[in-house]
């Protein structure tokens, strides 16, 4: 469990003179789910971009798998293995549910556009290996059943189940969850935890940023807290608890909300 | 390293998973797709009965024009409807296709046959220069450059006379052949354009039910969601744009060698534009909406020969009604009929 799957070295992030994030230094390690926490504007959700590509850090290293991988565009850094969900949904609504997670698997595939026009055997033999795989996927996630319906219809709960399935769908090693259960009902949100508890039993690595402590408590090995871009304070859950920083920062906030 | 793999399907026995699949979308998936190809080459046999039933060479004509207009219509459908990008300069590379093709015929005896391809390779080249820069840029910078890039083709049409004959047009363009026979008449030129237009619908047919066509929709949707997946968006964007100017450059080799004649005009801005409404009145987006574009992109005109003006008004008001009461598009038309029907008899 020493295997270091993601490695950030002095990042730090600056937006016209806002300083997000600060000197911030972290590591991932293999087959762990660490949860970065912190008050609105601590840095958070600047820290899943950076990691994800979608923006630059002024200056620091993010390796993933020992490699650098901060110069990358974001799909570069999805093929190496790093998949994402969104706080507020990137799914593609004019497609069928079973469509969504189909385009997940896209990297699997290697069909050209030749290949595409033809649609010879082999493109075929690789669709009906795409379909199995999305089907598999909807199974486990409760959606077979609305397999062909247009995603945009499904409920708040489906879009995120459907979200992860899409992300799951590239067999990612590294998960980033932004904010997984916000805005769900208390029984889809455990029923969420129980799938990412479950996909960590099978190996998985997670890191997610959450505003649920129930949820981050129970499902974190490790938590990292931000506060105005800083780190404040580093460890399991029970540390996290009793650090004082913590509790002056942030927790006394949080759990009144 | 541990491999988590969430697809293996270790979660539900293989042989429910399988059982599963068998019952549920999988099938209904591949008989949907199927149905499809089923529906083109039924309609595409039917069609080749026009040249026996038309009462004249003039109908074959329109059927010819109609068929041209498809490939132009499907190929502007497949980058604004799928690939979510608005090219206001398809009509360049129609005229871009049928000048290639045409004047290596004329000036230095290239067989059609050749030209064919030579102008899909061509108008996709020219597309792909434009794209490259272009794309990158997120808003409407290919709408612009588009725009640009057609005005400065009509130019060069109208004034290297030398080459593409001027404002009098491209005059003696040789027909396609067939063993030595000139395919010269409306008859004969239709198999070609009947089958070109098969192959082409096929062709993007396939594309919309591939990995490559799933990626383009979701870019078009979503391309922040697309990003994330692994999704090249901007190489994809770029193969869509660069794929539909090659069909474009086809219509057009087609266009000059059964007409056997090009005219600056016919390739101006105000027909990009036109043809951008055919993609919308049909259905953006939706398979078969560029039948139906290129149904009333052919005919109406022909209804309003005596009153020029009156086609553009016409056109002008058809979409915004059509828009406005079935914003899919006529293609749209069924379903949302069956949905208000639904809804009637449930309320």
């Amino acid at each position: 469990m020493t295997e270091k799957l993601l490695q950030v070295d002095d990042l730090t992030c600056r937006f016209d003179g806002v300083t997000a994030i600060a000197d911030l230094s972290f590591d991932v390690s293999v087959g762990e789910i660490k949860a970065v926490i912190g008050p609105n504007g601590a840095g958070k959700s600047t820290l899943f971009n950076v990691i994800a590509g979608v923006t630059r850090a002024s200056s620091g290293q993010v390796r993933f798998d020992g490699e650098r991988i901060d110069h990358l565009p974001t799909f570069r850094r999805a093929r190496r293995g790093i998949a994402r969900t969104f706080q507020n949904l990137q799914i593609f609504r004019e497609m069928s549910v079973l469509e969504n997670v189909m385009v997940g698997r896209h990297t699997h595939g290697a069909a050209g556009l030749m290949q595409a026009i033809i649609h010879g055997p082999a493109l075929q033999a690789e669709e009906h290996a795409i379909v199995a795989a999305a089907m598999d996927l909807l199974n486990r996630f409760g959606l077979a059943g609305k397999a062909d319906v247009q995603a945009g219809t499904l409920s708040f709960g489906q879009l995120k189940m459907l979200e992860l399935a899409r992300a799951l769908a590239s067999e990612p090693r590294l998960l980033l969850l932004d904010e997984p259960v916000a805005g769900l009902p208390r029984a889809e949100a455990d029923q969420m935890g129980e799938i990412i508890s479950g996909l960590n039993r099978e190996g998985m690595t997670v890191l997610l940023v959450e505003h649920n402590m129930r949820m981050v408590m129970s499902l974190s090995h490790d938590i990292l807290v931000l506060n105005n871009g800083y780190r404040i304070a580093e460890g399991t859950a029970d540390e996290v608890r009793r650090n004082r920083e913590v509790l002056a920062a942030y927790l006394g906030e949080a759990e009144d909300a | 390293m541990v491999s988590a793999s969430p697809v293996s399907g270790t979660h539900v026995a293989p042989s429910a998973a399988r059982e599963s699949l068998r019952m549920q979308p999988r099938s209904r998936f591949a008989i949907w797709r199927s149905s499809d190809h089923v529906r083109l080459v039924l309609i595409w046999l039917a069609l080749l009965a026009v040249p026996f039933i038309a009462p004249n060479a003039y109908v074959v004509s329109l059927a010819n024009l109609a068929l041209i207009n498809l490939i132009l219509i499907a190929s502007l459908n497949l980058l604004m409807g799928f690939g979510g990008q608005i090219s206001l300069g398809q009509a360049g590379f129609f005229g871009l296709g049928a000048y290639a093709s045409g004047v290596l015929n004329v000036k230095w005896g290239v067989s059609a046959w050749l030209g064919l391809p030579a102008a899909a390779l061509i108008a996709g080249v020219a597309a792909f220069v434009i794209g490259l820069p272009t794309l990158r840029l997120r808003g409407h910078y290919l709408s612009m450059a588009t725009l640009g890039w057609n005005a400065i083709l009509v130019v060069f049409f109208n004034q290297f006379v030398s080459l593409t004959g001027g404002p009098n047009g491209l005059l003696g363009v040789k027909p396609f052949a067939f063993f030595g026979i000139a395919l010269d008449t409306e008859q004969r030129a239709f198999p070609v354009v009947w089958l070109a237009s098969l192959l082409i619908m096929l062709a993007i047919l396939n594309l919309l039910h591939s990995r490559i066509g799933r990626a383009l929709r979701a870019v078009a949707t979503n391309e922040l969601g697309a990003d994330a997946i692994g999704i090249d968006s901007f190489g994809i964007k770029l193969m869509c744009f660069t794929v539909s100017a090659a069909l474009a450059g086809i219509a057009g080799s087609l266009y000059v060698h059964v007409n056997q004649y090009a005219s600056p005009d016919t390739f101006g801005i105000s027909i990009s534009i036109l043809l951008i409404v055919m993609v919308a009145l049909g259905g953006s987006g939706t398979y078969w909406g560029p039948c139906l574009g290129a149904l009333i992109y052919t005919a109406v005109p022909q209804l309003l020969l005596n009153y020029e003006d009156a086609e553009l008004m016409l056109f002008g008001l058809g979409m915004l009604v059509v828009l406005i009461v079935f914003p899919g598009g006529l293609a749209g038309v069924p379903d949302a009929l069956r949905r208000r029907f639904a809804s009637w008899r449930h309320p």
